[in-house]
């Protein structure tokens, strides 16, 4: 009896569990899906019935978006996160190699001199990074954001490699270094390949960053060619003041590439996120 | 492995020159320009001293952004810290974990798509005519709670604020399960024995055991609603008049639109304090927590 009674609203307990889980997915997916309905409309339709199915599938909506510049858009924030996440990861990860595994005299002023700019925010240094990055001509370029980025990241990406290759054992370098490979081989072709997950997650976290990043792009660039998406996007929304329906086809686009990254990475995601927030 | 001296400097030289040239010493300059009345390039900064520091505190679009930046911050830190913890518990908890995979995935969604395009969105969703959220509130008869969400004072930026709920809670609820899923299992059986009950296992197991993960996703969301920077900007620009600005975007405004560089960079180093003593805040208190 006693059993069957536990049992009862242990049932009923997972049934509330999830139905509260249910409900929260559902307010989270309906103004997604609510916008990928409209993107498929007319103007005209989306006024009129926003929360029925189009009339008619405009996939036309699509194609008007990209030629109308999100292709450019995307082109650059491909090159623009590519290039920053390359550099981010070359430069991290030397830094925190040598501060995991070398000994030497200024390593822990140099390795709390990296990690304090954590601490400091983009809006402190905006104003003077304008200045000096106009003065010497980086106005309007990848390169400014190049810079940008590779600097904000570096800090966080220094703090997340170098937990992971003070881990790493010694041994395989060490061995590698009796056979006579100098410290350069034994970085690109020993450290690199075993700190292929961290150095991963690092790069998923500073590319997602750079994709996103809004405040720089905005002050740096100023012609529509060079425009990274989020910049892009909200010029696009001035284009196209009046046709809803293309903006949110803008969107769609726009967001597919990080969603379809996250929904295969999905691991190395949650690794490089919860490694970086949970010190160890 | 013995290397030159000099090797481990020059593998660190690239991260601490870029740290030191684009960091810190910006962060310098602008403590120096923050006490001078001058625009951008300009050839004679006039020495006011701590003068924009004393029109900051007196300038009541700052204040009001400040204002705005704290209801953002305890919104936060209410829904997505804490609505996103509970909702790790119930996905953690034993027969519900089989199927939270699911749950994990969708809630963290809206935190992957462009930032840019989540605000676009909801400004769709918040249109007077057509908008998501006027068209329910008439599906369900209550016209009388429409408003024109973004275009009013009263609430625009709370309308601000519920986007980022939705588009951020399930980053934090990510962050709080893979905290709990290192909670040993064995803690949870031993209490199960003794008859615990879930809310009881959750207050004197899970969260005790979390603690530090819960810690570090206040402090990220802590600062992350200092920054706040984008979805203002997408969505109001600050409007209707200075309503839902925050320091960020009158930041923007002022260095960018108006060219007061001074004044900007006194609210730049306004934040640098504010931010760094958060930080300094939740550090010292995690370390006392432990004992």
């Amino acid at each position: 009896m006693r059993k069957k009674g536990r049992s009862a609203s242990y049932y009923i307990r997972n049934t509330i569990f999830v139905l509260v889980l249910t409900l929260i997915a559902i307010i989270i997916l309906v103004p997604m899906l609510w916008g990928v309905l409209n993107s498929f409309k007319t103007n005209r339709e989306f006024y009129s019935n926003s929360f029925g199915l189009p009339a008619e599938w405009l996939f036309s909506n699509y194609s008007t978006a990209w030629e109308a510049g999100i292709q450019d858009y995307m082109v650059n924030s491909f090159i623009v996160t590519g290039v920053s996440t390359l550099l981010i990861c070359l430069v991290s990860s030397l830094a925190a190699y040598s501060l995991a595994r070398f000994n030497f005299k200024a390593k822990n002023v140099i390795f709390y001199l990296i990690l304090g700019g954590l601490m400091v925010s983009e809006y402190c240094i905006i104003v003077p990074i304008y200045n000096m990055f106009a003065a010497v001509g980086l106005r309007d370029t990848h390169a400014a954001l190049y810079l940008a980025y590779l600097t904000l990241q570096t800090p966080f990406s220094v703090f997340l490699m170098r937990s992971y290759f003070l881990s790493m054992p010694k041994e395989i370098e060490e061995a590698a270094y009796i056979d006579g490979c100098n410290v350069l081989e034994i970085f690109f072709k020993i450290v690199v390949p075993i700190g292929k997950p961290i150095i991963f997650s690092a790069a998923l976290i500073a590319a997602v960053a750079c994709w996103n990043e809004f405040m720089f792009a905005l002050v740096f660039i100023d012609t529509q060619s060079l425009m990274t998406i989020p910049l892009g996007l909200q010029t696009f929304q001035g284009q196209f003041r009046t046709n809803w329906s293309v903006t949110l086809a803008a969107c769609v686009i726009s967001s597919l590439p990080l969603l379809i990254a996250f929904l295969t990475a999905q691991k190395q995601f949650v690794r490089g996120l919860s490694a970086g927030s949970v010190k160890e | 492995m013995r290397v030159k001296w000099y090797v481990p400097y020059l593998f660190v030289l690239p991260a601490l020159a870029l740290v030191v040239c684009i960091l810190y010493y910006p962060v310098v300059q602008n403590i120096y320009t923050s006490f001078f009345a001058t625009t951008a390039f300009s050839s004679n900064p006039r020495f006011i001293g701590l003068d924009n520091y004393i029109e900051l505190f007196s300038d009541v679009e700052v204040l009001t952004a400040l204002r705005n930046n704290i209801y953002y911050a305890i919104t936060c830190l209410i829904f997505q810290c804490g609505g996103g913890l509970l909702l790790a518990i119930l996905m953690e908890s034993k027969p519900v974990r089989k199927i939270a995979g699911v749950y994990r995935t969708i809630y963290y969604i809206p935190s992957v798509i462009s930032m840019t395009a989540a605000c676009l969105l909801w400004k769709f969703i918040y249109q007077s005519r057509g908008g998501m959220v006027n068209e329910i509130l008439a599906a369900v008869g209550l016209q009388s709670l429409q408003h024109a969400w973004l275009g009013e004072a009263g609430t625009a930026i709370w309308a601000i604020i519920a986007m980022a709920q939705w588009q951020f809670m399930g980053y934090y609820c990510m962050l709080l399960c893979v905290g709990i899923q290192k909670v040993p299992d064995d803690m949870y059986e031993s209490a199960e024995i003794d008859g615990a009950t879930e809310w009881q296992k959750a207050r004197y197991i899970t969260i005790p055991s979390i603690k530090e993960t819960i810690l570090v996703c206040t402090l990220i969301d802590v600062i992350g609603c200092l920054k706040v920077f984008t979805e203002v900007y997408v969505m109001t620009l600050g409007g209707p008049g200075y309503a839902s600005h925050t320091i960020g975007t009158l930041l923007y405004q002022n260095a960018f639109i108006y060219n007061r560089m001074g004044y900007a960079a006194a609210m730049g180093t306004m934040m640098f304090i504010l931010i760094f003593v958060i930080s300094l805040l939740q550090l010292k208190l995690s370390g006392s927590g432990k004992q």
